[in-house]
């Protein structure tokens, strides 16, 4: 049985204690209807990763507290810390989050976290596939941020579920990257509802699309899943089917829960 | 004394969870699942199950000859890193003080290790005692892949992935090693009521 290599080539990430800061709220974003971007003002951010995500901690004023993971969408490099939140029907944090938070609020939050799910622009060789749905495609965003702002020229290609044309996260600076011709293609497939004349992808994912937008598995791509488990769970095996090696295959899923 | 984070009233812990939800987690009814890579898919007639390491001869078992050991089923709150719990899980399983039953060894620590790669680490005492399953039903049914079937550790009392999914063995161990999850950021034991999550907590 093979293991993993466990040597995070990880210089972010430092043994020390993640403490939990104060984070002020510099910008907000709206990106959906359901999604929102908060910029984040951290002054002791200690640096992230491409792909890593921050912890959340809100209190009441009786003391009750509530804590969330986010993923980071912001490359690693930016002045502030943009963390991208969808609102979940019936949770408990990110309805305030993206409906109360304005900007001058201020949060707690520790960082970063997770030392697996990323991706170093610098030490990539290989090519980068990014298979994400919904919210999961921000930490693949971080890396398509990543990839740009460090000059890197691997080529990249990201094949993104929404639910709609709306629903599509990150839809216009999408658009800038794949227009740049700089290595980076981005292919959509719109599950419930298209535009009239869509061109795009109009079903789930399956292997047979997958077949049609990733490399063969000899080119090597480093592979990054990231959606709802069932969407994690049906891609990533259409993956293995198609000839990936598990190892080369990581994946994050957003559970139904959450909030 | 925490930041007030201005207008956030939060939702209240229904009656009952008070005291049974370790600091900063939250009540789920779902089974969320969390993995770093593709579901691993074993066929049974090549699952082995193996105590390896230090130890004075090894043990292994086929799936057949560990179904037939004697199991147990019990009911367990489970608290995952990522904030969930879900309280009152139901599984049936072998006690690893079965497995380990009549085993010498000089060993403090365990690795567990999985199919696809995936290994975690904690002391040896932590599986002992009736604190540790390798657990192949839950809620009555065969475990499923995603969830970690055919098998998977069962350690409640530490966050939930110190319960490795496809499980296929335990290397005792003299020297700690850290496991993959240990190795990439999260907390060596990993006890949620002392909100042990990550490096340095």
């Amino acid at each position: 049985m093979g293991r993993l290599t466990l040597t995070p080539r990880n210089l972010a990430i430092s043994r020390g204690a993640l403490k939990w800061q104060l984070a002020r709220v510099v910008e907000i974003a709206k990106q959906t209807q359901r999604v929102s971007s908060l910029l984040l003002d951290v002054p002791a951010w200690p640096g992230h990763q491409a792909g890593q995500h921050l912890d959340v901690r809100l209190t009441a004023e009786d003391g009750y507290q509530a804590q969330r993971s986010y993923s980071i969408a912001s490359a690693p490099g930016g002045g502030h810390v943009e963390m991208t939140v969808e609102v979940i029907a019936d949770g408990e944090v990110s309805p305030y989050l993206v409906g109360e938070v304005v900007v001058g609020d201020r949060f707690e939050v520790r960082g970063p976290i997770g030392g697996f799910f990323v991706w170093d622009p610098d030490a990539a060789t290989q090519p980068l596939l990014l298979i994400g749905a919904g919210s999961g495609v921000v930490p693949l965003m971080a890396m398509l941020r990543s990839r740009r702002e460090r000059g890197s020229r691997v080529p990249a290609r990201l094949l993104y579920s929404s639910r709609s044309f709306e629903d599509i996260i990150f839809r216009e600076e999408l658009e800038s990257i794949a227009a740049a011709k700089d290595g980076v293609e981005v292919r959509h497939t719109l599950t419930r509802a298209q535009p009239l004349g869509w061109s795009g992808y109009a079903r789930r994912i399956d292997r047979a699309m997958l077949e049609e937008v990733c490399w063969p598995p000899g080119e090597g791509a480093g592979v990054y899943v990231c959606g709802p488990t069932s969407f994690v769970e049906v891609a990533a095996q259409a993956l293995v089917d198609i000839g990936y090696p598990p190892p080369s295959i990581k994946t994050e899923r957003f559970g139904p829960t959450g909030g | 004394m925490s930041f007030i984070s201005r207008g956030f009233r939060g939702r209240r812990q229904q009656t009952g969870e008070a005291g049974r939800l370790p600091p900063g987690q939250y009540l789920v009814d779902g089974f969320p699942v969390l993995s770093a890579g593709p579901t691993p898919r074993t066929p049974l007639d090549s699952w082995t199950f193996a105590i390896t390491g230090e130890v004075d001869s090894e043990k292994h078992w086929t799936w057949e000859e560990f179904k037939r050991l004697p199991a147990e089923t019990v009911t367990k709150d489970i608290h995952c890193v990522t904030k969930w719990s879900k309280f009152d899980t139901g599984w049936a399983g072998v006690s690893l003080d079965v497995l380990l039953a009549g085993v010498e060894t000089a060993a403090e620590y365990a690795l567990a290790f999985s199919d696809g790669g995936y290994t975690t680490n904690l002391p040896l005492a932590d599986l002992m005692d009736g604190k540790a399953w390798v657990a192949y039903e839950y809620e009555g049914q065969p475990l499923e892949p995603e969830h970690g079937g055919p098998a998977r550790l069962l350690v409640p009392h530490l966050y939930f992935w110190k319960s490795a999914k496809w499980v296929r063995g335990i290397e005792l161990r003299k020297e700690d090693e850290p496991g993959f999850w240990e190795s990439n950021g999260y907390h060596n034991y990993g006890d949620p009521w002392r909100e042990q999550r990550y490096w340095g907590d």
